[in-house]
């Protein structure tokens, strides 16, 4: 297999992480760090990788910055970069950072950078914001699929070690359903690097089982509540040329009865000055490289130890034929004082006594003891203690559904047993490798008053990069601990936060985009309004028809010829997104009576009532008309935006507070299509199609209601108009919406008239002054400020909201609904605009909440909520607009036929 | 996301749930005999413990059940 | 833990100058090695035995009544006594998103009155917050979003408070990233601009007003947890209980954000207030992707980016009130469904951290800040999602509510008392109605 990085060509063997193989290839220098752009090599082998991170190119859309090159799989033709260095890794502008490090300790931008004021963002900023960050953000939209997937099973193993082998194993035997997960591509954790016979039996057993599911290169980032566990699973990214079928990353939701943490431990670094340097890395490290991969470090290796992982080290490194240049034992008195080579170390000081030396080497392999994996346990709720023996956390409280089992729970052999190592805190000894911390900078900011190990975090950004403290927490820790003459444990535990390793935002939004972001709501009638032009709006997660151009017509003039069609002839309208609620039962009149302003007792069946709804702060919530069908039967309108919100507000009330009623509810929105037909023909079109019905204006009037068949179709017919015209609503059952639509349709051809949107319905409601839930009312209107105040049933005792009405916030001066005119008749007032008194006042009386052009009344009209409105009627009042006052007339908030002649027609 | 177990259904997600806040409050049976601050305490004044937690839930997405759970609001989990 | 704090005693009438930052003494210990930097706020190991006014709760709100009573009132014997460590809380839990383009007259005031402290704030308190004025834009999805958007423009020029207009073109200009025009569910249709809303760096506020308040006198005891609130025969407040002793004092004031109702309950006053959890994330540092700040409150999407290079990201509330302080994976994963929406070169980018805090919510979503029935206790709470950018406000006028026991103008209608009188400050109400 061939690849490139930073533009050169490499070999790399099957199998082989972008690490292995560039260290095969004798490439050390991987990465530049943070804040300092210190050339950096790999210091571990796996995902708590610090230094090597570098982007992936696939091309087009498909570059992925910030990638471990310990975990990235090499491919035939893998194209990898490496990050943050201009203009190259080898020659990095950014190092002058390192040359200017003694002034630019931990937290130096909380000291500087103020003056002048205002030269922080745009001066000093802009500057340290292009020094920060690691790779470059992808910018093209990402082309690449994600899926989800739920799964439940008896017991999620995680981690498949020895520990998660032995565990799934014994679970599976017992023929329940096991998942077993591990983020590297293949299991067996530790075994990997001394595979065996043994080891491929036991996979093979587990894989061969039914009840198993194998899942590889997945991690398990995160615990969330009643065992429920977040997978990512990598799907794609190791192929040189994925099937296009296949999702980049699939995210798995496993509730999980029983899970088991079988996580391992993390091996830790030792603090000592130039411990950064390309080529010293982390003992298990070099010993997985050179075992696993074949990937040697080098040839001649010094070994620098806290515990006895030291000599098992050094003498794994030898068997692949490195050179032990010398094992340097810590407990037995050595310290490390220095180290050389720019790019990658080429020796190392000791001192023991004073006795100092310098060994030859080219890469150095460090043995500071284990820290278990913690963070699944810690997300779960565990509180872990810390186990002075391992110098590390370990599981402390128990947590339901969940076990820690091996290295993770402390369980480890005798040589990984070890406290936290000695630190040479001298020169640059550092502690977080990717966000270049020290122990001098851990040190200081002690000394300054940081002493809780979340605020020493934050103020040196210590264990924040995207290993989030996986190698240095536990140093830092120590470090601490002893500046402040603490313990760790008294020191405390940073938390840990999902996710473990770094999860792709594609993979946690999965199929979540365009049209699935959120499901679109369609009426029966949505392809024909489709196929006739109709331009939609969004309202909640319904496609409304705005307006219907025609040929060279923009908004303006197809809303005014859609309100002159109603005006003088007919005109239909798709009303079927209303909300629809089905009361029913004998005590159906007085629950409506509870939840309405409205009486509802003497409302005879087959009549109209508009109803209006409060909340229990007593403002407007809702609103719609009411159709009573029986003495036990109620056909509830509500708006489109509120339909879920009045239904589930009913039935809290149903259900918890008069539990007595004998009333159910029924939403019934989306069974049946609503087709209103206005206008003074409304009448003559729908005549034929009743089956005989009699819709005469004596016979059904204004504000009623019959049940009857259309087309030997199921009809609830309503007389009500939205409009100000003679008006009828048709419901039919959903399926025969369509249907139905066409045959009104082929009659109000023969009146030329036509369809008309939720515009030109604006506009015609707003010339008669109804009001819209949401446009004239905002959650702090009452009914009486809205000119409603009629509607409350005045012999009613209570309903929800009364009582709030009369509180003392409330009795005083209000907005009320009024109409504006302008003095050209031309000028349309801009919806929000604020109103004054006068040009020189700057207190708002109002605004405008409605105001529209192209109206049927010969001029243009506004709807304004003003302080005293109705009062105010008649006076001359300002609009306030950028480049100037218009000045507005008040006026009755009716524009058209305020007597109503038309709608008793 | 935590499983809620409903009366009726048994446990299910809790995004077929809806939360309704604290139990037990009553509607006074006739506000208009209210004092202001009494009907506003009804409105608006809520325990918020920080420990056990009687509450409201409904299976809105399953059987429609508003019923009362008694939750720990330091771990999130419901006590029987 | 202990430390070997000596005890201090301020003489709060002559307090020592404060240890002055500038580049000039950064560069002179660049020379000595860092070492000569001393605490930045003293730590005493508990409290004393009486103060004029104890401040419960050592976060950005309760650390800057602290600063601005002891600044511009003159009252130097304050502790602010903290159950963990100073921002710990939702301080340093939040998107740090500053703006105050908001639609109720009494809101834009207290809002703007904290932007203009924001404005000079290093330089008052010499500490760097960060303060970066690079635009707030929130994006308008549909004809009501738009209405919503132009009430709130107009409202805002009227009272002085800057917002403007972008067309569709004019926000991909000001923010390239966005998927304008694009195959939205919920398509761009504009955007409401604030240029003087942006970001500011949330410990730094901590510190530097911990670090400005304790230079002036005013004790900030740590890890110190109140227990209870001792009220005279009178009822009015004469003491606050902690777990590191007991304190005498006529004026208390709880800024314990989602403790409040605890806190409060020890008085026995029961507030109107709920804890919910909000979730936060952030992305892995990406060199500078995204130049402002963007909102969308119609698909719920908060998202900036931070001078570290991390996409800083804010989730919506779990479902139900918590002190857990963690929060559903379905709300992190619904947050990022309308970041990839918004922003969908972004799908490629990682989740780094994941966190939740606990927010107050009052019923109409505005603050309480307020005296309260009990004499001498005050209460600044329920900023909800929002609080962060009220910090140096909220503080500058609670300050002036405990001093004169009188509300400052700004915050006399954000009393408990409108929750009886109906009079609410309800900014949401105004925008979460669809028809």
């Amino acid at each position: 297999m061939r690849f490139t990085f930073d533009g050169a060509d490499y070999d790399a063997r099957p199998g082989d992480t972008l690490a292995a193989a560039l260290l095969r290839n004798k490439i050390h220098l991987m990465g530049r760090s943070f804040k300092y752009h210190r050339p950096r090599g790999v210091l571990a082998s796996g995902a708590e990788e610090p230094n090597a991170l570098v982007e992936i190119d696939r091309g087009g859309a498909r570059r992925t910055p910030n990638l471990r090159a310990t975990v990235v799989e090499v491919f035939d033709g893998m194209v990898a970069r490496s990050q943050n260095r201009t203009p190259s890794l080898r020659f990095d502008i950014g190092a002058v950072n390192d040359l200017l490090a003694p002034f630019l300790p931990a937290g130096f931008y909380y000291k500087t950078f103020m003056w002048p004021v205002g030269a922080w963002a745009r001066l000093y900023e802009p500057m340290i914001r292009r020094a920060a960050g690691l790779g470059r953000a992808p910018e093209l939209a990402d082309t690449d699929r994600y899926t989800q997937r739920f799964a439940h099973c008896d017991v999620l193993v995680i981690g498949s070690g020895p520990a998660g082998l032995a565990a799934a194993t014994e679970a599976a035997a017992t023929g329940i359903r096991v998942i077993l997960c591990d983020e590297q591509a293949a299991f067996g954790g530790s075994l990997l690097s001394d595979p065996s016979e043994a080891l491929a039996t036991q996979l093979a057993a587990l894989f061969a089982n039914p009840r198993v599911t194998m899942l590889s290169r997945t991690t398990a980032f995160g615990i969330y509540g009643d065992n429920l566990v977040g997978l990512a699973e990598r799907v794609t990214d190791h192929l040189p040329d994925p099937h296009p079928a296949l999702p980049r990353e699939r995210l798995w939701q496993v509730r999980a009865k029983r899970i088991v943490v079988a996580a391992g431990a993390i091996e830790r670094p030792l603090v000592f000055p130039g411990n950064d340097r390309p080529g010293i890395m982390l003992g298990d490290a070099a010993r997985i490289f050179a075992r696993r991969y074949g990937a040697n470090p080098g040839t001649n290796a010094v070994v620098v130890t806290a515990c006895d992982t030291g000599a098992d080290v050094a003498r794994d490194l030898a068997a692949s034929g490195i050179v032990i240049a010398r094992l340097v034992d810590l407990r037995e008195g050595f310290r490390v004082t220095g180290t050389h080579g720019r790019l990658r170390v080429s020796s190392i000081e000791i001192d023991r006594g004073g006795t100092r030396e310098t060994i030859a080497c080219d890469f150095v392999a460090m043995c500071g003891g284990w820290t278990p994996s913690i963070h699944l346990y810690s997300q779960a709720g565990g509180k872990p203690r810390f186990d002075p023996g391992i110098g590390a956390f370990v599981p402390g409280t128990e947590v339901t559904g969940l076990t820690c089992v091996g290295a993770c729970a402390g369980d480890m052999p005798p040589a990984y047993r070890a406290g936290v190592a000695p630190v040479n805190a001298e020169g640059r000894a550092f502690v977080d490798w990717q966000n270049d911390v020290t122990a001098k900078d851990l040190k200081l900011a002690t000394r300054e008053g940081f002493r809780s190990i979340e605020h020493v975090k934050r103020y040196t950004t210590t264990g924040m990069a995207t290993d989030q403290g996986k190698t240095s927490n536990i140093n830092a820790l120590g470090i601490v601990a002893g500046a402040l003459g603490a313990t760790i444990p008294e020191i405390g535990l940073t938390t840990f936060r999902t996710p473990y390793t770094p999860v792709t935002f594609g993979t946690l939004a999965g199929l979540s985009r365009g049209d699935l972001f959120d499901p679109v709501r369609t009426t029966p009638m949505h392809e024909w309004e489709m196929a006739r032009g109709a331009v939609f709006e969004d309202v909640g997660a319904w496609k409304r028809a705005r307006y219907y151009p025609r040929q060279g017509e923009d908004m303006h003039t197809a809303v005014a010829r859609e309100c002159r069609l109603v005006r003088d002839t007919v005109g239909m309208f798709d009303a079927s997104t209303l909300g629809k609620i089905e009361v029913v039962g004998p005590d159906a009149a007085e629950f409506m009576n509870r939840v309405y302003i409205n009486a509802w007792t003497k409302l005879a069946p087959g009549r109209c009532r508009y109803g209006v709804m409060l909340g229990e702060n007593g403002f407007v919530m809702d609103d719609g008309v009411v159709g009573r069908l029986a003495q036990d039967r109620f056909h509830v309108t509500t708006t489109t935006g509120g339909a879920a919100r009045v239904l589930a507000f009913m039935e809290d009330y149903r259900q918890t507070e008069w539990p007595e009623l004998r009333v159910w509810l029924t939403s019934a929105t989306e069974q049946w299509a609503v087709i209103a037909v206005q206008g003074p023909r409304a009448r003559d079109v729908l005549m034929p199609l009743v089956d005989g019905q009699d819709i005469s204006a004596v016979a059904m009037p204004h504000m009623s209601v019959v049940e009857g068949t259309m087309l030997g179709i199921e009809m609830r017919l309503f007389r009500v108009s939205f409009s100000g015209e003679l008006g009828f609503e048709v419901n039919v059952p959903a399926d025969y919406g369509h249907a139905i639509w066409e045959a009104i349709w082929d009659r109000v051809q023969v009146y030329e008239g036509g369809a008309y949107g939720t515009e030109a319905m604006h506009v015609l409601r707003a010339e008669k002054g109804f009001i819209i839930v949401g446009q004239e009312t905002d959650g702090t209107v009452t009914p009486d400020d809205v000119g409603l105040g009629w509607a409350i049933g005045k012999a009613k005792k209570d309903f929800i909201g009364k009582r709030s009405l009369t509180r003392s916030g409330m009795t005083g001066p209000r907005r009320q609904l009024v109409g504006l005119r302008t003095d050209d008749p031309a000028t349309v007032l801009e919806e929000g605009a604020q109103i004054t008194a006068t040009i020189e006042d700057r207190r708002p009386l109002g605004h405008v909440t409605s105001a529209y052009g192209g109206t049927t009344v010969g001029h243009s009209i506004a709807l304004a909520m003003i302080e005293d409105g109705r009062a105010r009627v008649g006076a001359t009042l300002q609009v306030r607009m950028p480049n100037g006052a218009i000045p507005v007339h008040v006026t009755a908030p009716v524009f058209y036929d305020p007597e109503g002649a038309r709608l008793d027609a | 996301m935590k499983l809620i177990p409903c009366p009726i259904c048994g446990e299910r997600a809790e995004i077929e749930f809806t939360y309704g806040g604290q139990a037990g409050l009553t509607r006074p049976a006739d506000p208009a005999a209210t004092t202001e601050a009494e009907w506003g305490a009804f409105l608006y004044a809520r325990e918020n413990p920080k420990g056990m937690h009687r509450e409201r839930w409904r299976h809105i997405h399953g059987c429609g059940q508003f019923f009362n759970l008694t939750r720990d609001t330091v771990t999130d989990r419901f006590i029987p | 833990m202990s430390h070997p704090d000596k005890p201090y005693i301020p003489d709060r009438n002559k307090v020592a100058p404060m240890d002055r930052f500038s580049l000039a003494k950064l560069l002179r210990q660049g020379f000595a090695g860092q070492t000569g930097w001393g605490a930045q706020w003293r730590a005493p190991e508990r409290p004393e035995a009486a103060y004029d006014v104890v401040i419960v709760g050592g976060g950005g709100h309760g650390l800057a009544t602290a600063y601005y009573l002891a600044k511009e009132h003159n009252i130097r014997r304050v502790a602010v006594i903290e159950r963990g460590w100073i921002g710990g809380g939702n301080t340093g839990r939040n998107t740090t998103i500053i703006r105050s383009n908001y639609l109720m007259p009494e809101s834009a005031a207290l809002y703007d009155h904290s932007v203009k402290l924001w404005e000079t704030l290093s330089q008052q308190l010499n500490y760097n917050v960060m303060y970066s004025p690079r635009g707030v834009l929130m994006l308008a999805h549909n004809v009501h979003d738009v209405q919503s958007a132009m009430r709130h423009i107009h409202a805002n020029r009227l009272a002085g408070v800057d917002n403007e207009w972008l067309d569709p073109a004019q926000v991909k200009a000001f923010c390239p990233p966005l998927n304008v025009g694009g195959p939205l569910r919920y398509p761009i249709l504009g955007g409401a601009l604030q240029r003087r809303g942006g970001t500011a760096r949330h410990d730094a506020v901590a510190w530097g007003f911990a670090r400005a308040a304790s230079a002036l006198g005013v004790d900030i005891v740590q890890n110190c947890a109140v227990t209870g609130l001792k009220r005279d025969a009178t009822g009015a407040i004469s003491g606050v209980e902690t777990t590191r002793g007991d304190i005498a004092c006529k004026k208390v004031g709880v800024v314990a954000a989602g403790h409040t109702s605890v806190v409060m309950a020890m008085a026995g006053v029961r507030m109107p207030l709920e804890s919910y959890p909000l979730q936060a994330l952030v992305s892995e540092p990406v060199k500078p992707a995204f130049p402002c700040v963007v909102m969308s409150n119609t698909i719920h999407a908060y998202i900036s980016q931070s001078d570290k290079g991390e996409m800083v990201i804010g989730a919506g509330t779990d479902a139900y009130t918590s002190y857990s302080q963690t929060g559903g994976l379905h709300i992190a994963t619904q947050t990022l469904d309308a970041i990839c929406e918004l922003v969908p070169q972004f799908r490629r980018l990682r989740m780094l951290r994941n966190w939740g805090g606990i927010v107050d919510l009052s019923p109409d979503r505005s603050p309480i800040l307020s005296k309260t029935d009990v004499a001498g206790l005050y209460v600044n709470s329920g900023w909800g999602t929002g609080g962060f950018k009220a910090t140096p406000g909220s503080g500058n006028v609670f300050a002036h509510t405990i001093a004169h026991d009188e509300p400052h103008p700004i915050n006399a209608p954000f009393s408990l008392a409108r929750f009886d009188t109906g009079l609410l400050i309800d900014e949401a109400a105004a925008a979460a109605v669809a028809h």
